[in-house]
């Protein structure tokens, strides 16, 4: 392409301020801005709004259809949820999930927090119901602080290493296992920061409640 | 020659620097390795996107110069005639006039059209404006849950579409600046339509496919698939909505817009399934707009001017992490019985609203990131913080979202800041004030004036015709000072086009409509001014410097532009913010609830 030039104005046009001066223009635009503009969005839209999105569609589906689809676990030919994706778990024998605000909880076609703000009593309450739910149900006190907040999406596939291990004693009565072989099991399922730095560590509880399945059989 | 003015330059300089290192001490690896990896990108990428707007040579050229061209032919552009600022700012308009009716006959004729497994209908009157507001606007405001309300198709061409194109609207404004700046008594500053393509073709396409397959590999869906119906192992049985979400992933972040596929947006799994996701992301927030300063740098042909405006950014960038940080990891005692403090298995703090992958730390580091640029799509929500962390991202927009800011609304932003930088230098030196060999004129300054006072403007006269209205206070999802934060941060966030949001705050007809205006206005009425004083720049004769002129490339002008920033962007607001989260603060300390 040819380097833009600049048009330069005489010296006498100068002397005006350019808020002054009537359609200063150097080099006239002949076309119509309208129609212009109608042909840039409708040729554009068809590039971003369908090209583009089909094109990283069909790379995606090549190289990673696994995650492309949305990281879904089978099990026997069946979709039995997402490993990225929080499902609901209330019996004794599985991890517990942290608490969701998605929809009715854990309603994966409606994400979102409580936000509920720090200074509404309505928070404080619930919290203060959950730890002593949990508190009960567990270990007692004092729970790790992810099992009575609600994450910022609702559908949160992960809790806390702590969160894990405090309950450990429960799903290990439930299902007649050793305490030690509970831990154990979370022990192989804790996902550390990424290169040491990113993120925090972390345990999935799907695919923690699966491995849990698997050693049962 | 100023030597008391440098030496408390300097030791203002060395407090900050110590500051810096006691935080890289205390979090080496987020801040740190983040703060690293942003630096090495700022030179070629902003060597890269001067090349691409003066109409050179790339790399890419071989492949998309005919793309280009074509686009040219098609559309009636003649590429090499420049436009003044009048025809360079109605081009504009008009494009983003017809984008807009563009999305908002999608959103009403959904039920139409195809790619729509969910059979969601059509989106009404007044949230379907105020959605074309928000994303032709950069914004990207969202009073609808995305995986709820739009089709696969609205999403792609009605929503992701607009990623790109505001995106690119905000860069050819900035670069149009520069060259108003860079140019000598010349009557043009560019051509839109070849700006606006170069822009989308050589800069924001490419990176947006690269990205996205990134993100897919971690995790991001990128199908047309109806939701997924799941049976779980307690044997009941969960939807999973899905979609093509990788690819307005990418763009959501590299352009600064935010808009979430899902209602979650970032913190959303699909969204932002790993760290190494979530590093990604906010390194796409800010790549742009930080490549940006050195774009400046090098186009106006003083680097140093281009550092010292990194630096600046920089600065306050650090200065808010600080804080979101410390108040997040420390939240008030509420309850008892809880572990909240900070050990290594478990991040404490406090955990409402944010996700166990990221903590404490990535949630306050990329709230920051998402707010001192006007992305708004957030990993945390903003509602659930303490009043201190939440009054970051707060501030940060209220400061202009100049903090590398918006791809190039950030950088004509900062660029106002800095002709009332000069402006106020040279005030006090007594002499006309000049910037890069240009002189500052009454006119320049006026053009500045209107756009921080236009600013201030929308944001408290609506927010406080809202907090008087029924309309608006029944729209409040938490009662007491935080409400009215709600609200405040809505308007906050439309007129400085962040799209973040309190988002307990409810919607209605009302806010719909008066959101619209307010995004509308903080984008367009702010531009024109912007435009109008390119125009005028390009048209001035260039001085010599003479031993009276301040230097805009020394840790001097990184200052003055802070304190200048900290001015007038900030305590115009303090009033309000004292209404809000200072007073639940004061009133949270005292252990009172709502």
């Amino acid at each position: 392409m040819q380097p833009i030039s600049n048009a330069h104005l005489p010296e006498d046009e100068l002397a005006i301020p350019e808020w002054q001066r009537a359609h200063a223009s150097a080099a006239p635009v002949a076309h119509s801005v309208w129609g212009t503009a109608i042909r840039f969005t409708i040729l554009t839209a068809i590039l971003l709004g369908l090209a583009y999105p089909f094109l990283v569609t069909g790379m995606a589906q090549a190289l990673f259809p696994h995650q492309a689809n949305g990281s879904l676990i089978l099990k026997n030919g069946q979709v039995i949820g997402s490993s990225l994706i929080a499902q609901s778990f209330t019996s004794a024998q599985y991890f517990h999930p942290r608490p969701s605000a998605a929809g009715n909880g854990y309603d994966a076609t409606s994400s979102g927090g409580s936000n509920l703000a720090q200074s509404n009593a309505k928070l404080a309450q619930r919290m203060q119901g959950d730890i002593d739910k949990i508190a009960a149900a567990n270990g007692g006190k004092p729970v790790p602080i992810d099992m009575v907040t609600t994450s910022g999406s609702g559908l949160d596939p992960d809790i806390t290493p702590d969160a894990a291990y405090y309950q450990a004693a429960r799903v290990a009565r439930a299902r007649g296992m050793s305490v030690e072989a509970v831990r154990a099991l979370i022990a192989a399922h804790i996902t550390q920061r990424s290169l040491g730095i990113l993120g925090e560590p972390r345990v999935n509880v799907l695919e923690l409640n699966l491995a849990l399945d698997d050693l049962a059989k | 020659m100023h030597s008391p003015i440098v030496t408390i330059a300097a030791l203002a300089l060395s407090v900050l620097l110590c500051g810096y290192l006691v935080l890289t001490l205390l979090f080496p690896e987020k801040f740190g390795l983040f703060s690293i990896v942003l630096l090495l990108f700022v030179k070629p990428v902003g060597l890269y996107l001067a090349r691409v707007m003066e109409g050179e040579r790339t790399w890419l050229s071989p492949v998309l110069r005919p793309v280009e061209r074509l686009i040219y032919k098609l559309c009636g552009v003649q590429a090499e005639a420049e436009m003044n600022w009048r025809q360079y700012a109605f081009a504009l308009l008009g494009f983003s006039a017809v984008t807009m009716v563009f999305t908002y006959a999608i959103e009403r004729l959904q039920q139409y059209l195809p790619w729509n497994p969910q059979h969601l209908g059509a989106v009404g009157p007044d949230l379907a404006f105020n959605t074309a507001a928000s994303f032709t606007t950069n914004t990207n405001w969202q009073f609808y849950g995305g995986e709820s309300t739009m089709s696969y198709f609205t999403q792609m061409m009605g929503l992701a579409t607009h990623n790109f194109w505001s995106a690119a609207a905000g860069i050819v404004v900035a670069i149009a600046l520069i060259r108003g700046i860079k140019r000598t008594t010349s009557a043009t500053i560019g051509n839109f339509w070849v700006d606006m393509t170069r822009t989308l073709l050589y800069v924001l396409v490419p990176l947006s496919v690269i990205s996205a397959l990134i993100l897919v590999w971690q995790g991001v869906p990128q199908n047309m698939n109806a939701y997924t119906a799941a049976h779980t192992l307690e044997h009941t049985t969960q939807t999973i909505a899905q979609g093509p979400v990788a690819s307005q992933e990418a763009i959501k972040e590299l352009g600064t817009n935010g808009g979430g596929f899902f209602n979650a947006n970032s913190a959303h799994p699909y969204e932002n399934p790993t760290p190494a996701t979530n590093f990604l992301e906010m390194w796409l927030i800010f790549l742009i707009g930080a490549g940006l300063t050195y774009t400046l740098g090098t186009m106006t042909g003083s680097k140093g001017h281009g550092w010292a405006v990194y630096a600046a950014m920089y600065i306050l960038f650090a200065v808010g992490f600080t804080v979101c940080y410390w108040a997040e990891a420390h939240p008030y005692k509420v309850i008892h019985s809880a572990v909240q403090t900070q050990t290594a298995t478990a991040p404490g703090g406090n955990m409402e609203g944010k996700e166990v992958r990221f903590g404490i730390s990535d949630s306050a580091l990329f709230s920051t990131v998402t707010t001192d640029a006007s992305c708004g799509a957030v990993n945390s929500m903003f509602d659930s913080f303490t009043p201190l962390g939440g009054m970051v991202p707060l501030s940060n927009i209220m400061a202009g979202e100049i903090i590398f800011g918006g791809v190039g609304s950030g950088m004509y932003g900062m660029l106002i800041f800095v002709v009332l930088a000069v402006f106020i230098a040279g005030l006090m030196v007594g002499r006309t004030p000049e910037y890069l060999g240009k002189k500052i004129e009454a006119y320049d300054v006026k053009m500045a004036m209107l756009y921080a006072l236009i600013f201030a403007f929308i944001i408290l006269v609506f927010s406080a015709i809202f907090v008087l209205r029924p309309a608006g206070l029944t729209a409040m999802a938490n009662p007491g000072p935080h409400g009215f934060t709600e609200v405040l941060y809505a308007f906050v966030s439309g007129a400085g086009n962040n799209g973040s949001a309190f988002a307990g705050l409810g919607t209605n007809w009302w806010y719909n409509i008066a959101m619209g205006f307010d995004m509308l206005i903080g984008r367009f009425l702010m531009m024109i001014p912007v435009l109008a004083l390119a125009g005028n720049l390009a048209q001035k004769k260039t001085i010599p410097p003479s031993p009276g002129t301040f230097p805009v490339n020394t840790p001097l002008f990184t200052v003055l532009l802070i304190g200048v920033i900290i001015i007038v962007g900030a305590l115009t607001f303090f009033p309000a913010l004292s209404l809000g989260p200072i007073l639940e603060h004061l009133l949270l300390r005292a252990g009172h609830l709502f």
